[in-house]
């Protein structure tokens, strides 16, 4: 770049770090990922596998086929305890969405994959640690509300860190207010199937994660009630790496499948394909009755 | 060391002269009524100066006092008791209790968290923190209180569920978010009594339910103090400054409509009257019950699910229609 261009200042200035955005180190393999490349991968480290954490809107562009009806995209965070501690948590809530670029934990709404219908939530780690306040509590409620309704199939992508702390025990009410429609969705003969993905947590793993019929992982994926450093601090010893991991979890028996991120969309076919089938069984049974 | 009992002292030292003067008066030519009357004005007003307005912290270690009535002194106040254990699969959990129970007219089921009321106590029971083995007792018990037809009757008295090795492994997130399953859908009326603290999911596991009455001093939160702080600010001894951002005591919860009642406790708190506080509350429970029993199922159930549908705080900025509790 000459040198007068470079004194003319902020434009090309932005432009460097523009191109120095676009490449990503790999937290695990240290291998420098070219960003475009990185996100055709799924966000998936082509060296060692590693995945990063996905955001929300690239999540559900990955997997469904064409059109997303997103809904109760207006419902928005309010102050209810007037939180603040360094800063307000208003001002946190304007941090996030400036960082993020989306303007809470979770998007809801309705699509296909494969050709199936279906209601689906993904929530975003980049927003507040994916934490649950009464907007993500009241969006997928909706959304667990609309797909009882609409009589369709429920796929929740989880990523948390838990309840949280700036809604007090209004958070902590979400997990009773989506179990009480997860119970009703699930009464209505609607298969209910979660996608834990890093990390799911606290309120969040001890609410709908764990309540649904299937209940998927994201390859080594921390999935966990407890926090790992409050179990060090009361246990005072090191956890083993593997503790909390998705395969952890898997070999004691607390969830259906591990999967690597390519691998999910086809099984979620898949388990549409068996819900459809039983569908149909159920339909053909009422017909000759 | 709970910082109330530190400032108990002045107050038990009262108590003892009053007592001894009382002992001594009896019998006695010269009459000391009036410095027994002097003392007893001193007492009173010393009492309200310690508890006349405790801040949110101070509550904290009300709800924790380790002379407060726990859910074992609840249920020794009731008609009946007839204790059933275990989770069928793997263990009985001391850290929760539960059975069938008659109070008054009713017949119900009676599940509680239990705190030791000492040390050793506290080492069996784990501090009142339950394991997944507690949670699925519970829901056992709540299931069995659905087979019977009877109402169902929960102390909440936990910092939160045990957070060990363990219970990790025995899939602590599954144990709650199955009881809440169970709870938010059981086909009888339910009350909750917050005797102490409300600690987090650990809490709410046994605390949906058809009315949630609350102790005045008891608190009820997200996390606790400790917690909270230390997730926040990485400093678990900002502890104080948490609880009182967290909105925790039973005033607020009535505020946001979590909470439906709060039970007024004696001045100096539950532990200075335990009997009174006991027969309070059941008598409350009791009262509730009635109230319940003239609602159908249907009713009772529909009015549940709004209840916590209705909880949270939000704008809409589409449909004009803020959801603000």
């Amino acid at each position: 770049m000459p040198m007068a261009d470079w004194l003319r200042g902020g434009r090309n200035r932005d432009k460097v770090r523009e191109d120095a955005a676009q490449w990503v180190k790999c937290p695990s393999c240290g291998e420098v990922l070219y960003r475009p490349d990185l996100s055709a991968n799924l966000d998936v480290c082509a060296r060692c596998s590693h995945h990063f954490r996905m955001r929300a809107h690239d999540r559900i562009l990955s997997l469904v086929d064409g059109d997303f009806e997103e809904i109760a995209r207006g419902v928005l965070p309010a102050d209810p305890l007037s939180w603040s501690d360094k800063k307000s948590y208003p001002q946190k809530l304007a941090a996030d969405a400036a960082k993020s670029g989306i303007d809470e934990a979770v998007i809801c709404g309705f699509g296909s994959i494969g050709g199936q219908q279906l209601a689906l939530g993904v929530m975003d780690f980049h927003f507040r640690g994916g934490t649950m306040g009464s907007v993500v509590g009241e969006r997928l409620t909706r959304l667990i509300e609309a797909a009882t309704e609409r009589g369709l199939p429920c796929v929740l992508f989880t990523a948390s860190g838990g309840a949280r702390m700036e809604e007090g025990m209004l958070a902590l009410m979400q997990m009773a207010k989506t179990t009480a429609a997860v119970v009703r969705l699930k009464a209505s003969g609607q298969p209910f199937i979660t996608v834990l993905t890093d990390p799911t947590t606290g309120g969040v793993s001890a609410s709908f994660a764990f309540q649904a019929d299937v209940i998927l992982a994201e390859r080594n994926a921390m999935i966990g009630f407890a926090g790992r450093r409050v179990i060090e601090q009361t246990i005072r010893q090191r956890l083993p790496d593997r503790f909390q991991t998705a395969e952890f979890l898997l070999e004691r028996g607390h969830i259906d499948a591990v999967l690597e991120r390519p691998n999910v969309k086809p099984m979620l076919e898949r388990l549409l394909g068996y819900a459809r089938a039983g569908r149909l069984r159920r339909e053909r049974a009422e017909l000759s009755a | 060391m709970n910082p109330l009992l530190e400032r108990e002292k002045g107050l038990l030292e009262l108590e003892r002269r009053i007592d001894d003067l009382r002992s001594a008066n009896e019998g006695q030519r010269i009459d000391m009524s009036a410095e027994i009357a002097s003392l007893e004005s001193k007492y009173r007003q010393l009492l309200a100066e310690v508890f006349g307005s405790l801040s949110p912290w101070e509550k904290v270690h009300m709800a924790r006092h380790p002379r407060r009535p726990t859910t074992l002194d609840y249920i020794a106040g009731l008609d009946a008791f007839d204790e059933m254990h275990g989770d069928r699969m793997f263990r009985d959990d001391p850290a929760i209790v539960g059975g069938f129970a008659r109070l008054g007219g009713h017949a119900i089921l009676v599940i509680g968290q239990q705190r030791g009321r000492d040390m050793k106590e506290n080492l069996a029971r784990n501090f009142g923190m339950s394991t997944p083995e507690g949670y699925r007792k519970g829901e056992r018990l709540a299931q069995l209180a659905e087979r019977f037809n009877l109402p169902l009757v929960t102390f909440v008295d936990t910092k939160g569920a045990d957070p060990g090795i363990l219970s990790e492994e025995h899939a602590q997130s599954e144990a709650i978010a199955a009881s809440l399953e169970v709870f938010a859908a059981l086909r009888v009326p339910t009350v909750c009594v917050v005797i102490g603290e409300g600690g987090s999911g650990g809490a709410l596991a046994l605390a949906i339910a058809d009315r949630v009455l609350m102790l005045e001093h008891s608190v009820y939160s997200v996390a606790s103090p400790e917690g909270c702080a230390a997730i926040l600010w990485g400093d678990a001894s900002k502890a104080d400054e948490a609880a009182a951002h967290l909105k925790l005591t039973a005033a607020d919860l009535r505020g946001f409509g979590i909470v439906d009642e709060v039970i007024p406790e004696p001045l100096g708190g539950a532990h200075r009257d335990a009997a009174a506080t006991v027969t309070r509350v059941l008598d409350r429970v009791g009262g509730v019950l009635d109230l319940l029993e003239s609602f159908s199922l249907a009713e009772l159930l529909d009015a549940r699910y709004e209840k916590y549908r209705r909880l949270g705080s939000w704008r809409d900025s589409v449909a004009g229609t803020d959801g603000v509790t």
